[in-house]
This record gives structure tokens, sequence and C-alpha cells, in this order.
């Protein structure tokens, strides 16, 4: 059967099971564009091509499935390079594909041409220029699996536009051929072991629990895991959900704003176990200083993790619903080992005493008065079903949702963890949204991060995909605001943003959103309950809240984690 | 046969060039040989933080893949490091770190140096003694060659400096591991011996 080259590169996503594309065409890309029209293949049109990568990202946190996004050459191939370093940093799978100019025109400074495979070579996990319209279906095979196999992340494949009009053989590889791409998802039996001694000899000992458990799909055998040894749990900002806020083990997120509990009981435990986890800056503090007295077990199917930040006693390489299943294996082999395990209970009872000396806290003055953003977040999550998917933007708003919400359930929660992309929060939920037809989807913002992409609202509303934006609009861009504050001597430079220019709610409706302004605490919940029963377009609420609200706890940069600042009334 | 200059004992890991201020490893890395790949591995070391200290490429037998030979200046921390996020790079196929004692290392220099009717003598002498080669001659120049282990190429270029070197080329190492010397099983028992 002979294809174009356009033809041959749809017919091969459809091979790969891709059932939702995003995309903004342009002039490299439109051939390929034409056989979108006879393809099952649904085509999200977006309204700028970041909106697209973001969207993927999304869609593949909330699926597990990649996310796949095409645009066009040139500035909308560098307007894509965010999501993919974003992508490349969380590992999320996602395949870009991006026009190009024609093979004879590359390296010509022809008309819309960038070089976005050099570019892009630092922010993906691979790229491919396809020069031959014979590779198409052999490259499209290999970016989905090396996508989507071992530490996952995001590839982009280079499409010329003399290829996409260039006739080929059609044919569907059997297999990949990557020699030197071999990911290793077991891990080696006697670390295993190794691992399993040294959890059962530890009398502090803490689950540093991260992205990796959810890409490897490790909920149900880490919750089995954690129940054996009863060894408590915390959940790395980008691991909120793999284990249930509400387990009595759980202690949430560690971290420059984690809660007194988790950070402290890494700090003083003898045996971290991380799980799919890197040693991030934002979770270590400074590094000298982190968790001083603990032994390292460090499970991850990157080796080049292992021992990146900090040497681990006993590294594995491995997929951790592998590594976890193992271990989980090894410990009922050997009874009498289980029977002569070192006793937790009391640092398990220390670490209670925590948790109810030093819990979150803020306080919301009165129903009439200055609505803090924290009851907005309790409020919200109390009137939605305990299934929703939360997508935050990048600040103050992304660390109040990830510290007030209960994240029960795994990939309830996506957002952008190790780039920082401010502007995530809208394209993502849309994405997941898609992905997730039948969940309610809310997208918790800031107003500097909603300026940044609400023009997607208009690529939802146009698909009905009918996402829920909570807007915490606090009139600042917080979280420097936060820091100018408190490092900077209230010197507050550039993060003014104003609460009513521009009128959001003008704005969403503009857009095509349903929407609503909610200035104190006595409108917030009636507001979210009309919010939540309008289903047949997207919903904007935006809540005036108070401008000088901070985080807390607080660990300030590059000081150790035993520093943790608690409240506004300063050190402990 | 003829005389030839055999380098001293100095080790040639210590490339007399830059004296002790960082160790230098040298990886040896096959890849698949395809467009871009060597741009991969440039910017992976940019990317990093590392140096790069010499650098050479050629296909191998095997058309499908190259062997590039790096050497690179690192402490053996961060060599591992290095060497990690190398193995992720899809067309890397193999990386071997080369130790200097246990394997064999050759670089070739040309060199246009001043010579003379008075120094041309001395500087074809010289020439002999390394087992070069005279490859290009003008009216008082030539341009000579020379291979062999690295600090054999180092000693050559310092002598030749002393006649005034005009423009002068190194290509960098290539190495490769040095054969067995004993069979496997034999190897076996020393080692239990030991």
């Amino acid at each position: 059967m002979k294809l174009t080259g356009a033809q041959a590169l749809i017919k091969s996503l459809e091979m790969q099971g891709v059932d939702v594309m995003f995309g903004l065409p342009g002039g490299a890309i439109l051939p390929v564009y034409d056989p979108i029209l006879d393809s099952p293949i649904r085509h999200i049109l977006v309204r700028h091509e970041q909106g697209a990568g973001h969207m993927a990202e999304g869609y593949a946190h909330a699926t597990g499935r990649p996310g796949v996004a095409m645009v066009t050459s040139g500035p909308a191939a560098t307007n894509i390079v965010t999501p993919l370093a974003d992508a490349y940093m969380d590992s999320v799978p996602i395949v870009v594909i991006t026009g190009q100019v024609a093979t004879a025109s590359i390296g010509t400074d022809a008309f819309q041409e960038a070089d976005i495979t050099g570019i892009t070579m630092s922010v993906t996990k691979h790229n491919w220029l396809v020069t031959d319209a014979n590779d198409i279906p052999n490259v499209v095979a290999e970016a989905f699996h090396v996508a989507t196999t071992g530490r996952p992340g995001p590839v982009l494949i280079d499409f010329p536009k003399d290829i996409a009009n260039a006739q080929m053989d059609w044919y569907w590889p059997g297999s990949v051929d990557l020699p030197g791409y071999k990911p290793n998802s077991r891990g080696h039996s006697k670390m295993i072991a190794a691992a399993v001694k040294m959890m059962f000899e530890a009398s502090r000992p803490v689950f540093y629990v991260g992205g990796g458990v959810l890409n490897a799909r490790a909920s149900e055998v880490l919750a089995e895991l954690v129940e054996l040894t009863g060894i408590p749990v915390v959940t790395t900002l980008m691991a909120r959900g793999a284990f249930p806020d509400d387990h009595p083990l759980c202690l949430g997120m560690p971290g420059m704003h984690g809660n007194y509990t988790a950070v402290t009981a890494m700090q003083q435990s003898d045996l971290l176990i991380a799980l799919g986890s890197r040693f991030d800056d934002r979770v270590t503090g400074k590094l000298d200083g982190f968790a001083p007295h603990a032994r390292v077990v460090h499970v991850d199917i990157d080796p080049a993790e292992l021992g990146k930040l900090r040497r681990p006693d006993v590294p594995i390489v491995g997929d951790c619903r592998s590594v976890i299943e193992d271990i989980v294996r090894a410990i009922k082999a050997d009874p009498d080992a289980y029977q002569h395990r070192a006793d937790i209970t009391d640092w398990v009872g220390t670490l209670k005493g925590w948790q109810e000396k030093y819990p979150l806290k803020y306080e919301q003055p009165s129903l009439s008065g200055v609505l803090k953003p924290q009851y907005v977040i309790e409020k919200l999550r109390d009137a939605t079903p305990s299934d929703t998917i939360v997508v935050s933007g990048v600040g103050q708003h992304q660390m109040w949702a990830s510290q007030y919400w209960k994240f029960n359930h795994p990939y309830t929660w996506i957002n952008s963890g190790g780039l920082g992309t401010m502007g995530f929060a809208i394209p993502a939920a849309i994405g997941a949204k898609v992905g997730k037809p039948d969940r309610t989807v809310w997208a918790i913002d800031g107003d500097g991060c909603f300026q940044m992409t609400a023009q997607e609202l208009v690529t939802a509303s146009m698909e009905q995909i009918p996402i829920k934006v909570a807007l915490l609009n606090n009139s600042y861009l917080g979280m420097v605001r936060q820091w100018q504050e408190m490092f900077y001597g209230e010197r507050y430079s550039e993060v003014y943003l104003s609460p009513d220019l521009p009128d959001y709610v003008k704005w969403s409706e503009a857009m095509g959103c349903a929407s609503f302004r909610v200035e104190n605490a006595e409108e917030v919940g009636p507001t979210i309950e009309k919010a939540n029963e309008i289903n047949d377009r997207p919903v904007v609420v935006e809540f005036r809240t108070d401008s000088s609200e901070k985080v807390f706890p607080m660990v300030p940069a590059g000081v150790s984690n035993d520093n943790i600042i608690l409240g506004p009334e300063g050190l402990i | 046969m003829s005389i030839s200059y055999i380098p001293g004992n100095g080790s040639s890991s210590d490339l007399s060039g830059t004296p002790g201020i960082m160790h230098h490893h040298v990886l040896s890395v096959l890849v698949e040989n395809r467009a871009g790949v060597l741009a991969r591995i440039a910017q992976l070391f940019s990317r990093r933080g590392y140096n790069i200290f010499s650098l050479a490429v050629a296909p191998t037998d095997e058309s499908r893949f190259s062997r590039i030979t790096i050497v690179v200046d690192v402490d053996s921390a961060p060599l591992e490091q290095i060497t990690k996020q190398l193995h992720k790079l899809i067309n890397v196929i193999k990386i071997s770190e080369l130790d200097p004692a246990e394997s064999v290392e050759c670089e070739l220099l040309v060199a246009t140096v001043n010579a003379d009717i008075s120094a041309r003598g001395h500087v074809m002498e010289l020439v002999a003694l390394f087992d070069g080669k005279i490859i290009d001659v003008g009216v008082d120049k030539l341009t000579v060659l020379a291979t062999g282990e690295p600090s054999k190429i180092d000693d050559f270029s310092e002598l030749l400096s002393s006649f005034g070197i005009v423009e002068l080329q190194r290509t960098g190492r290539v190495a490769l591991a040095k054969l067995e010397r004993q069979s496997n099983k034999l190897k076996n028992t020393t080692g239990r011996a030991g």
C-alpha cells in the first residue's frame, strides 16, 4: 500500500493507539493536517503551542498513556520547548511532532526554520529528524517506546514538509531496534535482600515516596508494603496521592513547604527508603545537612539518579512496582526475620505527637473578613468528590493545594514540580479532562499563572471540555512577594498585578466560561456548589484572597531542614 | 633496525601539558553511527559542566557503529555520574573506562617547524628518532608527523619546540583495552590464590 509520509505518520499514530492529539497547524506541518480529516483521532485545536504541550502532559498524567501534541516549525516548535522541559523534569511521557522546512532548505535559514532537534536535545529523552519517508513507522514506534518505557519522558519527532509529501510503502514494524536502549526493570535480588535487612534493623525508618511510584503504577503494592512493615510514608510534591493522606502512617509532603512532621521525620530518621524519588533540592534543603543519621536505600529506574546527590547504602535499579513486589515477597519469605524486626512503635508514636503538636495552620478571621486561600481550598476539597483531579500552576496556590487537599487516590494531583512552569494548570487540566471525561477536574490557579495560559479556556469552551478553575486572586506574584517580604526587607519589586485588572469574570465570560467572583468566606461554599453543577462549559471562580498570606511551614533556600519556620511568628 | 625513542616510565595518564591539576580519564564510547550523535555527547558534557580534554571519533569495523574516545578532566565521583548520563543517550551502545595501565593508547601529531639549512639536519634526526615522517618540505620549513603513545608525542612536541613551531595539530588519543594475556581459567586460579 502506497501512502504519503503525512498519511503514514497519522496511520502510525493510530497504530500506537492514539485517540486524541493537541495541536495547531501551520506552513510546514500543513500536509499532515489533511489526513487528520479522515482519521478517528480527535484533534484539539489549541490557541498557543505551549498549551498543546501541557495538555499532552495533563493527559499523560491522568491516564498513564503518552500524550501527543503536533505543531508546525519555527516559532511553534520553540513555543513547545517549555512543555518538553517540564515533561523532562517530571518524567512525563509525551510525544511532540513538529513540522520542519523541506530537507533541501534545512540549514539555509528558511522561513520558519528552527533547529528544533538541536534546541531540544537537553530537554527530551530523545529526538528524531525524519529524513526518509520509509523510516516513518519505525521512528514513530521508537518514539513511543522510548517515551513510555524505562524512566518515562518527552520525545520529539521533527518532520520535514517534503517527507510528508513523499510516497512510501506502508508497513508496521513488529518491534523496535534500539541497540543502545535496554532499560532494566527488575531489581537485583541481593540488593533487595540487603534492603529488607536494613528495613528490619532500622528503628526510625521512613518511606520517601516520589513520582516514580506513580509512573510505575505501584500505589497498591506500596500500600501492601506499608501495611506489612508499619513504616511511615512521606509523599513528595510529585507523589501526592501515591499513598492515601487519610492513612494513619501518611505524613504528607516533605520539603521546603512540607509539614513539620514529614520534614523532621526525614531529618531524624535512621533509614530513608527512597522509592522513585530523586533527592531534589526542594526536598532536601541544604544537602549536607539532610537526614544526617540516615542510611539510604534508593530505588529508581534511572541508574543515574542513584548517587547523583546522596550516595545510597543500598542502590536498586528497577521499576518501583517490580522492586516493591520483590521486597514484599522477600519479607513474606522469611517470617522469622519479620518476627524479630526492630520495634518502631516509639518512632511512630513520636511522629503522632508531632502531628498533633505541629499541624498545618491558618486562621480564617470571620466569615465576612478577608478571605484566606487555605480556607478556599479546604472548602473546595470538602465539596468535591474524593476522586476529583486537582491540577495546579506554580507558586503559593500550588503549595496550599498540595498541603490542604486530601489526596486519597493516585493520579488525582497534577502539577509542574521540577521545572515550576507558571501557567501549567489550565492547559494541563484540559488534557486531564480529555483523558478522564467522567471525572471532575478542578484547576487551582493563581492570578499570575492564569494570565499566562488563560486563552486555552477558549479551547476548552470550543471543544466542550468542562474544566473548573478556582482562581486564587491575591493581586500579586505571591510567592515572589513572600520572598521579598521575608528575605528582601519588604522591598516589593515588580510583583504587584492588581486585583481587578484584568476583570477575570468578564474575561472568562468572553472566553465562553461560566464565571463567578467570591469576596468573602460566606460565599465560598454556595459558589462552589453552583460551579459543581455546571457541566456544559468551563467554569471560572475568582476568589479574592488575602495578599499578605504566606506559605508555611518554610525552610528558607540553602539552609538545613532543621531550621524549619512554622509560621509568621518565626523560627521555633 | 633503526634507533628509535621509547618514552620513560612517566604515567601516560598525566599529560605533561597540564601538570596534575585534574585527573584524566579515558572513556571509550561505542555509539550508533547516526547524524547528530557527536552533538548529543558534546552537549551532554557542556550541560553537566564537564570538560572534554580531547576527543577522537571514527567509524569502527562495523559501519553501523562509531567509536568515540574521550579524554575527560574529572574526579572519580562525577565520572560515575557522567558515565551514567552518557548511558542514557539512546545512541550510546557501550562505554568503557580505560585504565591507562590496562589499555593501549595512540595519538598522531603533525607539526610545521622552522628548519633552515642549518637546522634541517637536526630536525630530520629528531624525526627519525621518534619514528616520524617528513610529509612536506618548504624552503625553510618542514612539516613532520609522528604517532605513538601520548607521552611520546608530548616529548616529541617539546623537543620540536626548540626549533620554533609554526603550526601544530594533535588528534587526541584513541585507545583500546589491552588483550588478555592468559586464559580465564588461569586468571581465576590466580585470583583465588591471591
